[in-house]
């Protein structure tokens, strides 16, 4: 068997073309990922460029207003950048750098990912092209307008669904067909071995924080984490650290769309069936004969028929826990958030906060639940607008 | 090696054309197969359309596309290859991505393979490290599992080609498949590094479409494989295309063995 399991899940599932590239990759993040220059910009960027530590922030008028569980915010939207994608991106991008490499491509989704990508390349002086559905630059069309002033060119992928899927497997046909001066910058814990445990590392600084930051405010470790998980990387990211903590329970929130018996969601771990696609092996939602399935959510960033492997082996341990949001119930906990605490949360985060809303409120007043907040929802606010049936247009 | 692979390769260069099964319809890919067997194709690719070809350029993915919306499924191409099977003896490879045969089940797919009479398969996303989801089911049915080679591969050349099956897939390019005006890849050294290591037959296919880029792949090795070229007459003439396609593999076949 292959490298970069999780049980039977991961691999690398990908065009020989592309194989040398991944393990160039592969052998790079070995040789630098230890190396102390290499961490100490890494630290120091995000530090001083991306503003970490983020702050974990005891919400209390949520928290008496449920009536339970003490809720904890992880804010990862008060990132450079707006959400948790730059950690990633900023470890990737400097590790492209080592490798001497001139340009970087991305799939994005909801535009966070890309708008990271355009961020870092701008920083690091970096040629940046960022793919992107057609679909989602139009539902997200500031943060295409936002890559574009960054000095990024945008690719509206028009084939297939138009979504994050294409936009994926367009970013790996660009890839193969220019490897040698172009890393892509995966963005997130998905794809052939290594992204999956790149992303993960890279991401993992989020419950490095939460751990250390709640030892110091409560003394003790929280009973429940919760993270929106579309392909799962702020969910890997805020889970990693806390895996060999038992008493943790580590809960994933997927986008159920319009309801998981409807066929129109992204539930990839409610629907979805053992396959191999995007380099990994996994679950996704697809058809008897492996055709992948559009998929649908209100959040362009959950809109994806997959999830990451590392993920897949957490639910067959039963490590994690993973549960469905509808857009109704997200949108609902956008606003709640909104009101109750004053922190406008991403479309994608807000699939957490509903779960929060329900789960902290049968929860002791002595247990502690930390949501992971991904993203700010600035760019969201919009389509949200039109959702509740006022005609907003940016 | 499968019997009737090692007669694709026994007059003279072999010439391989590709077709997305079902594109436009089923019922023209069982006239398309055997017109293209009498007009002098060695061997045929087979595509099962998938949903996300991510090796594929514009042309096969929209008879990818095409295939699905009319109806083809994993089952009716078995059919279909049952049929195929009645009219005309020439090799057959499937080609699809990994997806439809793990999750068709890759005995379930093999045993299917085997008894329909399919000889070979290309998996383009599976690659070397991977082969073993589907080389233990390839050997029990006797279909030969085929590996690629690419311009990217250099060292990985012997240890691919010293295990390769029926005949080494040689990608000419970088990028997906699809019609290039310029090959520029050194398809001769690849070919010869490959040799070193096996004496499996090499077939160059991606970006080829004209008599003269067949006529100088042949130059270097012993076949040559067209996908987007075919694909764009079924996607011309639909219905009406099998003359059309006819015609074009009579011409390239006559120019591979020109030299």
């Amino acid at each position: 068997m292959s490298k970069g399991r999780f049980g039977v899940h991961g691999g690398q599932y990908i065009p020989e073309t592309l194989m040398n590239a991944v393990i160039e990759l592969e052998e790079a993040y070995a040789r630098w990922k230890d190396d102390p220059g290499f961490v100490s910009e890494l630290e120091g960027l995000l530090k001083d460029y991306a503003g970490r530590p983020s702050l974990l922030y005891y919400a209390e008028k949520m928290t008496k207003d449920l009536g339970g569980a003490k809720v904890y915010l992880k804010r990862e939207d008060l990132n450079h950048t707006g959400s948790h994608k730059l950690n990633n991106v900023l470890g990737q991008v400097l590790l492209a750098k080592r490798m001497g490499k001139t340009r970087v491509i991305a799939e994005t989704g909801a535009g966070q990912h890309g708008v990271a990508t355009a961020t870092a390349a701008a920083l690091m002086g970096m040629e940046c092209e960022i793919y992107m559905g057609e679909e989602d630059t139009v539902r997200q069309a500031l943060n295409v307008y936002r890559m574009e002033l960054l000095g990024a060119k945008v690719h509206p992928v028009k084939t297939g669904t138009r979504t994050l899927k294409d936009a994926v497997n367009e970013t790996l046909r660009e890839w193969t067909a220019r490897v040698s001066d172009t890393h892509y910058v995966l963005g997130s814990v998905m794809g052939p071995h290594p992204f999956p445990t790149i992303v993960r590392d890279f991401q993992s600084v989020i419950g490095r924080e939460v751990r250390a930051q709640l030892l110091e405010k409560e003394g003790r470790l929280p009973d429940a984490l919760l993270a929106c998980v579309g392909g799962g990387s702020n969910a890997m990211g805020l889970f990693y650290d806390f895996i060999g903590d038992p008493q943790v329970r580590l809960i994933g929130c997927e986008a159920a769309g319009r309801g998981v018996e409807t066929g129109e969601t992204a539930a990839t771990i409610a629907v979805g069936t053992p396959g191999i696609f995007h380099g990994m092996k996994s679950y996704f939602c697809q058809d008897e004969y492996g055709q992948i399935a559009p998929v649908y959510s209100i959040s362009a960033g959950l809109d994806y028929p997959g999830i990451g492997p590392e993920h897949a082996w957490l639910h067959d341990t039963k490590r994690a826990e993973y549960v469905s949001i509808t857009d109704d119930e997200a949108v609902d906990a956008f606003e709640y958030l909104s009101r109750t605490e004053g922190i406008i949360p991403a479309i994608e985060s807000a699939h957490a906060v509903a779960y929060a809303r329900k789960l902290a409120s049968r929860m002791g007043k002595d247990q502690i639940v930390v949501v992971n907040l991904s993203g700010r929802g600035d760019k969201d606010v919009a389509a949200i607008a039109r959702y509740r049936g006022v005609a907003l247009y940016e | 090696m499968s019997k009737r692979i090692r007669e694709a390769f026994s007059h003279g260069k072999a010439f391989i054309p590709f077709v997305t099964a079902g594109d436009p319809s089923l019922e023209v890919t069982a006239r398309l197969v055997p017109a293209m067997a009498a007009a002098g194709a060695d061997l045929i690719e087979l595509g099962i359309p998938f949903s996300d070809p991510v090796a594929e350029g514009p042309v096969i993915q929209q008879a990818d596309e095409r295939a699905l919306a009319a109806g083809a499924t994993t089952d009716r191409i078995f059919e279909l290859v049952r049929q195929i099977r009645r009219e005309t003896d020439v090799p057959l490879a499937f080609m699809t991505y990994l997806n439809p045969v793990f999750t068709y089940g890759a005995e379930r797919f093999l045993k299917a393979c085997g008894e329909t009479g399919v000889d070979a398969l290309i998996v383009p996303d599976m690659p070397f490290e991977e082969k073993g989801e589907l080389a233990p089911f390839c050997r029990r049915y006797g279909v030969d599992l085929v590996s690629l080679i690419a311009p990217t591969s250099r060292a990985r050349i012997r240890m691919i080609a010293a295990e390769a099956e029926g005949f080494l897939y040689c990608v000419s390019s970088m990028g997906v498949t699809g019609v290039r005006s310029r090959i520029t890849t050194d398809i001769g050294g690849m070919v010869a590094e490959a040799k070193r290591a096996s004496d499996v037959p090499c077939a160059v296919g991606f970006g080829i479409s004209t008599p003269e880029q067949a006529a100088e792949m042949a130059k270097h090795a012993d076949g040559a494989i067209v996908g987007s070229a075919i694909v764009k007459l079924a996607a011309k003439y639909g219905a009406d295309c099998v003359p059309h396609v006819e015609r074009y593999v009579r011409e390239m076949k006559a120019a591979l063995n020109l030299g």
